[in-house]
């Protein structure tokens, strides 16, 4: 049965790859463009578009980020779904837009905002019922499920199942695999050591995995996970979800 | 960004850099972890339990204040004392008082959290009262001279090795040995003797009952139920938060925090106490005292959003399962309440400006919120009082605006001015694109960034860029 509230495949979404993918992998935000329109829907990406807030709201700086969410408000005037490839960022949107205009005029319009905010994985899983066909040589991969992903979007093995429906695939799970991976924004600048602490424990365990690769929803772990890899010189490649899938089943094949 | 203190950072990599205590909380965390999901082996019964519980709590808080009113009367009607203190040194006084008029020299105690908010021991000794713990780990840190690093396993950060040799350093008579049956044997031996001789005896609260006016205890170890029944005189100390309004509604709860604590069905013992000894019985304490703590819980209660964090029934799960908890263990806290709980609790009983570092010793993950029993929203509260930190709504929380910080409102005033306005955003991040890739890593954000990971490569492209050269409208 289809989780998904829509009354179909919609025709046309939108699209909001998030401030981090445009600043450092943008090829990670095509994927899931490329994703979803192969899954048959055309997909639109308006560039008056940001961030969606969340590094202010976290540090308690509620007006900025406010400020910042309107952009996002006003980027997106049409009632399509508004897919991104980022638990975490979709998080913020969906459940923290709420509590973040709590007594602003705006408030009523908020929640038809948040109804039409989807994380990419569940989407492409529930509203487009995705079929992939693996062209890849046999490969080991290994997951890491962002926190806000699975504890606010509620994705958790949707990502997952897209990994395992492919015939060449082999995903094995890594020890603490739910556990985070230390980044939490400007947690990582302030408390570097504890962070630094939690991303090395993360790598060990993927590296323990054996996989040759591992993979997410979110470049915000991924940016934290990858980097710490290559610091360490761990023999494991790192990357978003979309990226492999659209690798997997042949990149521009359609 | 230079907020946080040095105390607790300091504490925070000094406590990293233990392998033994990161291997052993690493360890025992995991355990209690898997214990508890075995113990909660279909999600929507746990889903059901966890919002009976809440409302259980809220239910209670909702009428706290007529709670407390029958609670006193139904207490006193069962021959019980009841005192009130509003702080720390009032309730400490108070205690002192009840000790001095009964010419009382020694007691002996249940594990109490609140005694440690009061730095209880510490205070009596000062006065000339000995205070022994009876719980075992609190037995064991307490003749190591430290505080609890657990709320429910306050000694979890010492290993057999330390134990036994601590015992036979303050032990008289007590050899050296790692057998956890002998260090236990050990302390028993003592613990009775005490028991025996003390003059009077002195518990925490679990929960209680307005109903009944009945107190209720959990214990694993038996010394609950020794240290309130043995000594002639018993002191039962609470926070105001720990009424509930009928008996009935302490089984649900009892069930949840056994099984999010320490992953049991049900404690060894659980005591329901209903006043002092009455006419022929043989045995109970003649005299039992009820002292209630206020310690900022007022101020607490009167903000909505806050007060959920009064639903807390002390079970340990949230730092159970933090990751910042289990690398750094509870003594870097600083303050009584470690973990996610402590960074709501500590803040607000001793304001923002002293204690107001630990709000950021989270990844904000969530996990803590997933796992409280009362469903008390972790998370979100951490991320309140960060607000409450740098600007001040509506209640007072004590301290509040006293980590504003004129560089950071700067910081944040840039980042707003760039990213609310889109054409400022394609501009900024077109310079960042450009000389992002050239700055230094020594410097600040990305110094501590690269300690342990290298250097994040802007792309040479926008995505916006990029999709209108393939197509991809934007509108
Ligand atoms: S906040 Fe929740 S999880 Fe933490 S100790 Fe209290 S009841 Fe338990």
């Amino acid at each position: 049965m289809s989780k998904s509230p829509l009354p179909g495949r919609p025709e046309t979404v939108y699209y909001f790859p998030t401030c981090l993918v445009d600043l450092f992998y943008p090829e990670a935000g095509m994927a899931g463009i490329e994703l979803l329109q192969r899954a048959g829907t055309n997909v639109v990406m308006p560039d008056r578009q940001s961030c969606c807030g969340q590094p202010a709201r976290n540090c308690g700086y509620y007006e900025e980020a406010r400020a910042v969410a309107r952009t996002q408000l006003a980027a997106f005037p049409k009632d399509w779904p508004i897919v991104v490839p980022s638990g975490s960022c979709a998080g913020m949107m969906k459940k923290h837009y709420p509590e973040l205009f709590a007594g602003q005029p705006e408030l009523p319009k908020i929640q038809a905002f948040c109804d039409r905010v989807f994380e990419l994985t569940w989407f492409l899983v529930h509203v487009m019922d995705i079929k992939l066909v693996d062209k890849g040589e046999p490969v080991k991969v290994t997951w890491h499920g962002s926190c806000h992903s699975m504890r606010e979007m509620g994705v958790i093995e949707e990502p997952k199942d897209l990994l395992r429906s492919l015939a060449n695939v082999t995903l094995v799970e890594a020890e603490y695999e739910k556990e985070c991976c230390g980044f939490g924004g400007t947690f990582s600048v302030r408390l570097p050591e504890v962070s630094g602490a939690m991303v090395t424990d993360k790598v060990s365990n993927i590296v323990a995995t054996g996989a040759t690769e591992v993979v997410s929803g979110d470049m915000g772990c991924m940016m934290n996970i990858s980097g710490a890899m290559k610091k360490a010189k761990a023999p494991v490649k790192g990357r978003h979800i979309a990226e492999f899938l659209l690798e997997r089943i042949g990149k521009g094949d359609a | 960004m230079a907020q946080i203190s040095h105390d607790f950072e300091h504490a925070a990599i000094k406590a990293l850099g233990n392998k033994q205590l990161r291997t052993n909380f690493r360890r025992v965390m995991t355990g209690l972890i898997n214990k508890r999901a075995a113990l909660f082996p279909d999600p929507d019964e746990l889903q059901a339990l966890r919002a009976r519980g809440a409302a259980i709590k809220d239910r209670a808080l909702a009428k706290l204040p007529d709670l407390l009113v029958q609670l006193e009367q139904n207490l006193i009607a069962n021959g019980f004392h009841v005192h009130w203190a509003e702080s720390v040194d009032e309730g400490n006084k108070i205690i002192l008082d009840i000790l001095r008029k009964a010419n009382a020299r020694t007691i002996i105690k249940g594990k109490s959290m609140v005694s440690e908010e009061m730095h209880f021991n510490h205070f009596l000794e000062e006065n000339g009262v000995q205070a022994l713990e009876s719980d075992l780990g609190e037995y064991i840190i307490q003749l190591a001279g430290e505080g609890p690093s657990h709320i429910v396993m306050p000694a979890i950060h010492k290993n057999k090795d330390e134990i036994g040799r601590l015992f036979q350093e303050k032990i008289a008579g007590q050899p050296y040995t790692e057998d956890p049956d002998e260090l236990t044997d050990a302390a028993r031996r003592v613990l009775r003797q005490l028991f025996a001789n003390a003059d009077c005896g002195f518990s925490g609260v679990n929960f209680a009952a307005a109903d009944t006016g009945s107190l209720v205890l959990m214990s694993n170890e038996g010394n609950g139920r020794m240290s309130t029944h043995l000594p002639s005189m018993h002191i039962a100390l609470m926070g105001v938060e720990k009424v509930i309004e009928r008996l009935e509604d302490v089984a649900p709860l009892i069930s949840l925090a056994c099984r999010s604590a320490t992953g049991q069905a049900i404690t060894t013992y659980v005591n329901i106490i209903s006043g002092p000894r009455r006419g022929n019985e043989k045995d109970g304490p003649k005299e039992v005292h009820l002292v209630l703590l206020d310690n900022g819980r007022t101020k607490i209660y009167n903000d909505p959003e806050l007060r959920q964090g009064l639903r807390c029934i002390r079970c340990a799960a949230c730092m159970n399962h933090c990751p910042v908890y289990t690398r750094i263990g509870g003594h870097a806290y600083q303050y009584t309440y470690p973990g996610p709980i402590g960074e709501i609790l500590n803040p607000q009983m001793q304001g923002i400006e002293k204690a107001g570092d630990v709000l950021h010793a989270s990844s904000l993950c969530g996990r803590c919120s997933e796992v409280c029993p009362v469903k008390i929203p972790l998370a979100e509260l951490i991320v309140r009082l960060r607000r409450e930190a740098i600007r001040p709504a509506g209640t007072a929380v004590k301290g509040g605006g006293s980590r504003n910080s004129s560089v950071e409102n700067v910081v944040w005033f840039g980042w707003k001015t760039m990213y609310a306005s889109p054409l400022l955003y394609r501009w900024g991040t077109w310079w960042l694109r450009k000389i992002g890739n050239l700055l230094p890593s020594g410097i600040p954000l990305l110094k501590q960034w690269t300690s342990v990971r290298s250097k994040p490569q802007f792309a040479s492209r926008s995505i916006y860029d990029l999709a209108r050269e393939r197509g991809i409208r934007d509108e």
